[in-house]
């Protein structure tokens, strides 16, 4: 197998995360889900740095991001598939 | 693996230890100079200077007090030289770490001055390394093994390689009479019920969420001037790629991999008191404090996952850096003990990823100093709960 450009830790996860460096807008990404070894690939919009998220679908304001299978926190303006996930446009549902 | 043993010191108490050292310990702030004298005088000694000891009370004396007398009782402290301001504490100390049957004195410097006290304690101390410095290490198993976990500037890879790592060492190593113990109660923020499940018992599981629950009410809600999205997750998280708590949490819980159980709640620097397995301990979610109780707790060996690179150490507790950020490794690769960034490359899995970590547990065991060692780190950092009287 390829190495992979993103990583998704479950099937019903909307984000993954980037794990090479120098990740630009507009390439295509490799994309392995780490559960099943399944792949697929997404291009990007953004230039992303190691370790950030990607979205896997287009977002609209209070949609949940799901990672680990799991709520990680809210949408604060809207986003779409492709686009960087970070703390400009995900938040916390607690605190 | 096949060979599943270390050479390790047997102390009086049964307990095995993974260093020798002979401690030059202070029971409060203004004996620090005294105890870095003794150890500058003595060479094979090591102090443990701290910030506190000082008109504390209540609950947050008691902790102050376990966490002192824990470092002197770990077993990775061969023999331990005591200096406190005055006699009181000093002996109460003195006594607590003598309970394991170790060779321990106590001074205190009242009435003596910090010279006249330094020359005694460095004779002292000088014995104590004649005494411990020819003692021989002896083959052990697992269950003779105290390894705890704390992970530190996080990033998704933490999530995805490091913590996963240790967490295959814990369902591995566990079964087979390892003691564990992670902790950081604030970092569980957004996973709680997920660590509330995975308790041995209903019980347990509610003990950990009083536990958990206590922090949001006496710590967060009355303290708190925004959504904590300023230390919770961290700057470094950050910039690692982790947006929110629920998502550091989740990584973080990865630590304690996919089968055990924890068996108890402890209090902050508690020994574990109910047999080999698995423990939460409730922990303040900074590295030092962290790892400062988990020594004070009996832990000899730590395992450190980490994304950004946090360059933690102890001064009693070989710290383990292990990570799965292929960047970290190759920007600040001297403080990475486990490069597990073939993980994320898919070129490695979680079992074998666990399985370089239990050999670096093992070498460790055996004597080789980690990253955090070698550069010496030493961070001995006590949790304080409240302002003192």
């Amino acid at each position: 197998m390829s190495i992979p450009h993103l990583l998704v830790h479950n099937r019903q996860d909307n984000v993954g995360v980037v794990v090479v460096e120098g990740v630009e807008a507009g390439n295509e990404l490799f994309v392995v889900v780490t559960e099943d070894n399944s792949d697929f690939t997404i291009t990007t919009k953004h230039d992303i740095p190691i370790g950030h998220k990607v979205a896997l679908a287009d977002f609209s304001e209070g949609d949940t991001v799901i990672k680990y299978g799991v709520d990680i926190g809210r949408i604060v303006q809207n986003t779409k598939k492709g686009e960087h996930i970070h703390t400009h446009n995900l938040k916390t549902k607690r605190w | 693996m096949t060979n599943e043993t270390f050479f390790g010191y047997r102390r009086e108490n049964n307990r095995v230890g993974v260093r020798n050292y002979v401690a030059i310990l202070p029971v409060d702030d203004i004996s620090n100079a005294a105890c870095e004298a003794v150890a500058n005088n003595i060479k094979g000694t090591i102090a443990l200077p701290h910030s506190y000891g000082r008109l504390q009370f209540g609950s947050d004396l008691e902790l102050h007090f376990r966490t002192i007398i824990g470092t002197g009782a770990n077993p990775n402290v061969a023999a331990c030289v005591v200096i406190g301001i005055e006699p009181g504490w000093t002996q109460k100390i003195v006594d607590g770490i003598a309970q394991t049957g170790k060779p321990v004195v106590g001074f205190s410097i009242e009435q003596h001055g910090d010279i006249e006290t330094v020359a005694t304690a460095s004779r002292q101390a000088k014995e104590f390394v004649h005494m411990t410095s020819g003692l021989q290490r002896e083959e052990c198993g697992i269950s003779d093994l105290w390894v705890a976990a704390k992970c530190g500037e996080s990033d998704t890879t933490t999530g995805l390689a490091s913590c996963p790592a240790v967490g295959n060492m814990y369902d591995k190593w566990i079964p087979k009479g390892l003691y564990g113990c992670f902790g950081e109660t604030t970092e569980i923020t957004g996973a709680e019920h997920i660590c509330e499940a995975r308790a041995v018992s209903p019980e347990i599981g509610k003990k950990f969420m009083k536990t958990w629950q206590a922090y949001q009410d006496e710590v967060v809600e009355p303290y708190k001037t925004s959504d904590l999205s300023d230390s919770q997750p961290t700057k470094g998280n950050i910039l690692g790629g982790l947006t929110t708590i629920e998502e550091k949490a989740l990584g973080n819980l990865e630590k304690i991999g996919k089968e055990v159980s924890y068996i108890d709640v402890l209090e902050p620097a508690e020994a574990p008191s109910t047999g080999p397995g698995l423990y939460f301990m409730d922990t303040s979610s900074a590295a030092a404090e962290c790892n400062t109780i988990q020594a004070a707790a009996g832990y000899t060996v730590h395992v450190f996952p980490t994304g950004q690179g946090n360059i933690i150490g102890n001064p009693i507790m070989p710290v383990i850096k292990v990570t799965g950020n292929p960047r970290t490794v190759r920007t600040m690769g001297e403080h990475v003990d486990v490069d597990v960034s073939g993980v994320v490359r898919r070129e490695m899995t979680i079992p074998e990823a666990g399985d370089a970590l239990m050999e670096m547990v093992l070498q460790t065991a055996n004597g080789r100093l980690t990253a955090a060692e070698a550069l010496g780190h030493k961070e001995f950092v006590m949790t304080k709960l409240y302002r003192s009287a």
